[in-house]
This record gives C-alpha cells, structure tokens and sequence, in this order.
C-alpha cells in the first residue's frame, strides 16, 4: 500500500547508494516494506554471532557503530544514509560483528527479500556493494574489515578482521580550485583568500601543469622575483606530482617526504595525462590521522557546513582517548579538548550568524555556562548557554531580543547537531530567559544575590561558572564586575552559598563504604557527578568569589590560586585541586569506555586499585567540607 | 448521554470480537505491548457538530513501526466546513478514496486491537472517535491511552525558573526532538511525528526513577 509514510521513506533512501540508481517502481516497492526501528543511544542491533535479521539497515538519523567486541575496537561508524549489516544477508552467515546506536538513533530495515532481486538485476547496484564490501574509505575508524558480497565467487572472508591501518584509503578534497596559466598572480591571490585554501591548481586544456602554493608567493613574488602582475606560469611549481585515487594514507605520506611536497594532485588515470579529480595535501592526511589538535581546530574553523564539524568532533574524541591512554596531564588535556570544543561552539555561532538575514544589530555575547564555563567538559555533555547584549535604546528592546532570540534558536539547533544534548532544563540561550540585555541581566543578578533562596542559589551557582564563548569580553566583564560589587553588599549571599555547597550527598557510608544508589536506571551504581565532583566544584566557587578573584572558572585553578592566597591551607587546597582533576579524568575514562556521561560507576567493574585511589579524594572532599562550614558559620543560618 | 446508558444490545460481531480482546489483562513490559499511535483531522473542534475527515495511525512494536502496517483512511461527508480545508487540504470527495463513517470505524477497532492507543492532545481525538460511536449506538473505545503532550512533561526537570508550559504543541515537539515536520497536518503525518516523538520521551523517562508505564497514565 503506497502511504504518505512510504512516500517519506523513499524520498529520503532515494539519495543514497546504492538506492540512488534504482527507478521509482523498485524505490516504492522497497519503500512499502520498510520497517522504521528506533534505537536508543547505546541499544544493540545486533550482537556477534546472532542470527541473519530479514532486514539490513540504513541509519535515517543518529549514528551507528560497528564493533568487535572482542577487541572493543569500533571497526566502522555509519551516519545517515549509510547501510549495515547487509554483508552477512549475502553471505548467509551469523552476524559477525556486533551494532550499536551510537546516539539515539532512527533506522530504515530494509527487507533482504525484495532487495536481493533487485540488486541481482540491476547491475550498478552489484557494483557498488562489490566495492563498498571491498574497500571503506568513509572514515578514519573504518580499518579494513569488509569483506566480499557474494559468497558464491570463492573469495577469502574470513581475515576479514585483521586490522591493517596503512589501508586505510587517504580522503582528499574533491573540490578543485583552478586557475588558468595566463591568471594574473595577483587574481590567483584572491581566489585562494576568498575560498580560504592554501593552494590552488594550475590548468592548461583541462590538464594539471603547476601548482601554487602560499610558500610559492613568499619565495617568488613578496621576496620581489615576480610582480604581481605577473601570470602564474612564472611561480608555479612544475610539473606536479599525480597519483591515482584509493590512495592510502601512508603511500601519500611517503610521496610528499620523496618529493619533499605538501601537495599531490589526483588525476582520471594517476599520470598529469588527464583531468584532475583532486588535491591531496598533507593537512589532509594530518586530519585522516586525527592526531593533531592545531589541524583539527584549521580544519573547524574552515567548515561552512555544521554536520561536517560533527563529523571533526569525532577526531576530538579519539584525540582524547587517545591522550588518556597515554597519562597525558588531565590539566592539559582539559586545555586542549576545551579549546577545540570552543573552536567548535564559535564556529556554530558564526555559521548561524551568516544564515541570519541580517548582521547582529548590537553587540553580543554567547556565554558556556555550568561544565563547559568551567573548562571542564571533556565528553559531550547538555549545552548550558546564555546571551547578553549591549544596552539598546528602550525602542528598539524588543526588536533586538527577536533578534537575538533567533540567533540563539539558530545556535542551540547547531549545537544540537553536532552533539550537544538540549538542556532538559531549558537553561539556553534559545529560553527568552537566559537571553537578555546587560542590563536586564544585571537586574537578574542582583535579584538572586539580594533574595538567595535555595533557586537563586542553585542559579547563581550555575551563572559564576561562565566563560565567553564568543563575541563581545567587554559585556561579560561588565558582568562580572557587577556580580562582585553586588556580593560584597550582600555578604550573606556567600553563606548561602556555602550552605549550598555542603547539600551533596555524602560519597561513603558510616563504614567508609561507598554509598551507591537505591532506586532507577542506575540502582547500585556511584554517583559520581553528585557525590564526589560537585562537592569540590561548589566548595572552590564558593571561596573564590569570597576572595573576589575574577576570571578563574576552572575548579582546580581555583584551587591552585586559593592555595596562594592561604598558604596555611595550601596544603588542603593542593589535594583538592589534584582530587578534581583525578575526578574528571576516572569520569571521562569512565565515559570513553561505557559511551555515556561516565556520572555512574557500576563499583563491581573497578579494580581495588581504583577504589582506594577513589577512596582518597574522598578525604579532601570532607575537609574542604569542614572548612566551609566553619568559615561561613553556615550552622547559624541554618537554626 | 442519556439515551445511551443502558448497554445497548445487538452489537454487532465486530464490536464484540474487538471487546473480547480486552478480557485478558496485558503484559506489564514496554517491550511486550502494542502502541498505536493516531490522529485525526476534522471538520472543526465540537464532538457533536463536527466530523472526523481521516484517520491515520501507526503501529510500535518493540520500538520498530511497520510501513506496511499503517493506518490511513479517508472518510465520506454529508456535512462540510469549509473553514478547515485549508488547514488540511483535504477536500470534500478530493481525489482521495472515502468510505462511510461506519466502516471506517469498523477497520479502525479491528486495527487498533487492545493496543495502547498514544495521541497528541488525545482527549480531542478520542472524543471525535467516542462520539462518532456513539453515534453509531456503539459503546466507547475500551483502550488505554496516552497523550504525549503530557507525557512530554514529565521528561523536564522542573526548575524554580523554567516552568513548564501548561501544554506543548506538536510542532514544539518536533522541534524540540529534531523530527522533520514534513506531512505536517495530514493525519498519518502527524500520527508518524507523534509516534517517534513518543518512542523519544519514552527513552528519555526510562532513565528516570520509578518508570512504569503506570505512571504515565493518569
């Protein structure tokens, strides 16, 4: 029965291999039969070993993994649009391979039955299974496991697994920039500056002869060899070195070092005899190596396109990881991964400022809020976000809180995209609350310092962990200043504050044992967020405002610097500045290796190692405690 | 209501086929039930002077809809409100195929079973559905139901400064969860936007403590 669900279904597989060949009578056929599976973040399709389904799938949103769960090795990501599991329907064999949604996910299972006849007909389809079985070049995760489509051509599939990392098929950029020969130097300038490339080709009757590269321009032409007006013939480095396409990664590595090149074309046939189809440059091959934060933060800031910087966050991670595995200080660590997350946030603001109709009409600025304000966010977290903008006339208030609420609704979706989570609290910018005038928010502030009721506390606390994100310091000083000139008229605030600080629950029981929780999901886990983070989170705000230092956001920062300000305690604050980094790091190890928040740790899965090394942050969480509480007498107010 | 507080007699076969499905209490697992989640369009919002257009629904089992296993039926009018044509587009006899409201009523108990039915702003369209039974001098459907623009609710955290809105509507919904709004205000369209937004709340409250479906109905 053709239905408007079918209709949708065929309209979306229409535009993906190898359902983009198909004629509209096999798409609908298909259509019709589809079964729409929802997937939660984590849930399992299939396991290795299970059983043929009668359905392979085509992931319509979210994420899937491949894995070996042998090895805990992810062997393939598939994004929307790609298919899976079709391998073992053809092969007829058990799954070989376990899938997991990635992210919550939506999948199109599509009948084998009526796609098996289709495929044995229609022969663009037999070969583009046939090469996408044979080879993977999507993704830095996809090491060489594919194997072949039908089991009936006596191919190898069993070392289908073995893992061979130089095979990995190096991605160049497919779209050219060309220039003429005759191209003044001057104009080949421009174009390279206005597409933000570093390099462009040189074309003479549809083939490559030369290319330039901004080194060329230093050497030759600023250093006074060539004018400017000159044509490009005069700089470009000739001939250029071809190589065919379903190159690997470590063949281009080793052509750039024997040619001492940074630039590889590749051509129809791999000689300069024909057309180009690409260039491969060694920012490509850093960026398919994913081991080099200062590429990733280039290749960021040069996207235009927001899914394609939720693509480059998936090097974040295994940048992370992979630093973790190493014992990398989590203080740097948490350097660079805020940083590249920032790079990211600011790159959303200004894609979603280009699609407004019009330039901001006031100065602005998006503020990261709760972790992320901390520096602290390593996995992918909520967004907790605000906007200020300057003061406007009273007139144009309104029209420039639409404004900016656009934007802001604008921003939260790309972040949404590129895998921040909404905050269930609706703490965003896109909340007409949280996206105010400087001096609307400093109205708000002084209300929650003068009136400190448990809300304006839990606020509070939320707001003095912030940092800019992008645009305007000025109107976060501006903030900042009046948050502390209005404490200081209303010191009882701070004990508020720290009687906030000491509701966490205790980490360990009268025993010392842990205490872990009674009820839901995560019965019989730690809480780890709530129990041993945030009491060192709230207790290093709390004394750091009462010193009026600014600018310090990150928890063990604070910590450091109180240890500076109170020598006699600098021992206490030493240990509790080293208790949250060994916090955060066991957290986002935790993250990393469940894919979740990490904020739950199944006890029964840690080593005795791990829980004493626990165990001992626990101490400074107690004495920091204690120190609170009679430093701010937070008993009198209590009574 | 009146007339129709005595049980009425002679029900016909369907009826009772369908009545009969309920005799036997069901399985206390999510995963187990069967969730039919619908919509309706009308000629307008009164139970008594308005009538149902088209019905679509969608079935969910084990988190998976079958796109052979829709619901999608157009219905015949005597009365016509031309008010609402142009919300859903759908004109009286358009090209589509109507059948008579009784029958409609009759593929609709025989498809929606003793399935939990799951709507938005459900108390609307089970009173279009109710009334049109009555009407017929059947009883009220006999299902469970949901509606997910409560539900919703209860996946947010209550804050002293976010309250939640009294009601959300579908379009939020989808907004909210990334759902394309395509078919939007076609009766399948939004039945299918109101399934995956329901199959989204139902992950998000799972996590939370003291889940059951109980505690979702009210």
């Amino acid at each position: 029965m053709k239905n408007l669900i079918s209709e949708r279904v065929a309209d979306f597989i229409k535009n993906y291999p190898p359902f983009n060949v198909l004629d509209g009578k096999s798409l609908f056929q298909l259509a019709e039969q589809v079964l729409i599976v929802y997937k939660e973040k984590n849930s399992i399709i299939f396991s290795v070993d299970e059983s043929q389904h009668s359905h392979f799938y085509l992931v319509h949103k979210g994420a899937v993994t491949l894995n070996n769960p042998a090895t805990s090795n992810i062997l393939d990501f598939c994004d929307e649009g790609d298919i899976f599991g079709l391998r073992p329907l053809f092969a007829n064999e058990n799954y070989k391979l376990e899938a997991r949604a990635h992210e919550e996910s939506i999948l199109y299972g599509i009948p084998i039955d009526i796609f098996r006849p289709i495929a044995k007909q229609n022969e663009e389809v037999t070969v583009f299974l046939m090469e996408s079985f044979a080879s993977n070049t999507r993704n830095p995760y996809a090491k060489n496991q594919k194997g072949q489509l039908y089991e009936s051509e006596g191919e190898e599939t069993a070392s289908s697994e073995v893992i061979i990392p130089d095979l990995q098929l190096a991605s160049y950029s497919k779209k050219l920039v060309t220039c003429s020969t005759r191209t003044t130097i001057q104009k080949a300038a421009e174009i390279m500056t206005k597409r933000q490339i570093g390099s462009i080709l040189v074309i003479r009757k549809y083939l490559p002869v030369g290319i330039i590269t901004d080194k060329d321009f230093r050497n030759k032409v600023i250093s006074g060899k060539q004018p400017i007006t000159a044509t490009v013939k005069s700089i470009m480095t000739t001939p250029v070195i071809t190589y065919p396409k379903n190159l690997t990664i470590t063949q281009a590595q080793m052509a750039m070092m024997k040619s001492n090149i940074s630039h590889l074309v590749i051509t129809e046939d791999g000689t300069p005899n024909s057309a180009a189809l690409g260039i491969l440059s060694k920012h490509d091959v850093m960026v398919s190596l994913g081991d080099n934060p200062a590429v990733l933060v280039k290749a960021i800031k040069r996207t235009s396109k927001i899914k394609k910087i939720k693509q480059l966050r998936k090097s974040v991670m295994v940048l992370l990881t992979g630093y973790l595995e190493q014992n990398i200080p989590l203080g740097l660590i948490a350097k660079i991964i805020s940083e590249l997350n920032d790079t990211c946030i600011k790159q959303v603001v200004e894609i979603s400022i280009a699609k407004m109709d019009s330039p901001p009409p006031a100065k602005f600025a998006w503020l990261a809020l709760g972790s992320q304000g901390r520096s602290e966010q390593l996995l992918h977290t909520d967004q907790d976000n605000a906007l200020v903008f300057e003061d406007v006339p009273e007139e144009d208030l309104p029209k420039t809180t639409t404004y900016f609420l656009d934007l802001a609704k604008h921003i939260t979706k790309g972040l949404n995209t590129i895998g921040y989570e909404y905050c269930p609290a609706d703490m965003m910018a896109s909340n007409p609350k949280w996206c105010l005038s400087l001096q609307e928010w400093k109205n708000k502030l002084s209300y929650w310092i003068s009136n400190p009721g448990p809300n304006e506390v839990l606020m509070s606390s939320i707001f003095f962990d912030y940092s800019l994100a992008y645009g305007e310091r000025s109107l976060l000083d501006n903030m900042s200043e009046h948050i502390f000139r209005t404490v200081e008229k209303y010191p009882i605030f701070l004990v508020h504050l720290a009687n906030g600080a000491l509701q966490s629950p205790s980490p360990t029981g009268f025993f010392r044992q842990f205490v872990v929780e009674q009820d839901g999901q995560h019965k019989d886990s730690f809480d780890l967020k709530s129990r041993a983070l945030r009491p060192l989170i709230d207790a290093a705000r709390v004394l750091i405002l009462s010193h009026s230092v600014k600018a310090i956001s990150n928890t063990w920062e604070r910590y450091e610097k109180l240890a500076e300000i109170e020598p006699n305690n600098q021992e206490l604050y030493l240990a509790c500045s080293y208790a949250t980094k060994a916090l955060l790091k066991f957290r986002t190890r935790q993250g990393l290796a469940n894919h979740d928040s990490g904020r739950f740790i199944q006890l029964d899965q840690l080593t005795k190692q791990e829980k004493m090394k626990l165990k001992r942050t626990f101490k400074a969480i107690k004495e920091i405690q204690e120190l609170i509480t009679l430093r701010f007498k937070v008993t009198n107010i209590l009574g | 209501m009146g007339l129709f507080k005595k049980a009425p007699k002679n029900l016909p076969e369907y009826w009772l086929k369908y009545e009969t499905l309920f005799k036997d209490s069901q399985s206390k697992n999510i995963d187990d039930l069967i969730f039919v989640v619908l919509d309706t369009e009308t000629t307008g919002f009164s139970f008594e002077d308005d009538r149902v257009l088209s019905i679509g629904a969608v079935k969910i089992k084990k988190e998976t809809i079958s796109v052979q296993e829709v619901f999608d039926i157009y219905l015949e009018q005597e009365k016509f409100n031309k008010d609402t044509v142009h919300v859903h587009g759908l004109l009286k006899n358009g090209q589509r195929e109507c059948i008579s409201e009784i029958l409609a009523l009759e593929k609709f108990l025989d498809y929606v079973g003793n399935a939990i039915i799951v709507a938005h702003h459900a108390g609307f369209d089970m009173g279009m559905l109710n009334t049109a039974l009555i009407r017929h001098g059947l009883p009220k459907l006999k299902n469970t139901v949901l509606d997910t623009s409560v539900i919703y609710k209860k996946t947010l955290i209550k804050s002293y400064l976010v309250q939640p809105k009294p009601s959300y509507t579908l379009d939020e919904l989808a907004e909210k969860f990334s759902i394309s709004k395509k078919d939007r205000h076609t009766a399948l369209g939004d039945a299918y936007i109101t399934a995956v937004a329901f199959l989204k709340i139902i992950s998000r409250l799972k996590e939370k403590k003291n889940f059951s479906l109980k505690s979702l109905i009210r």
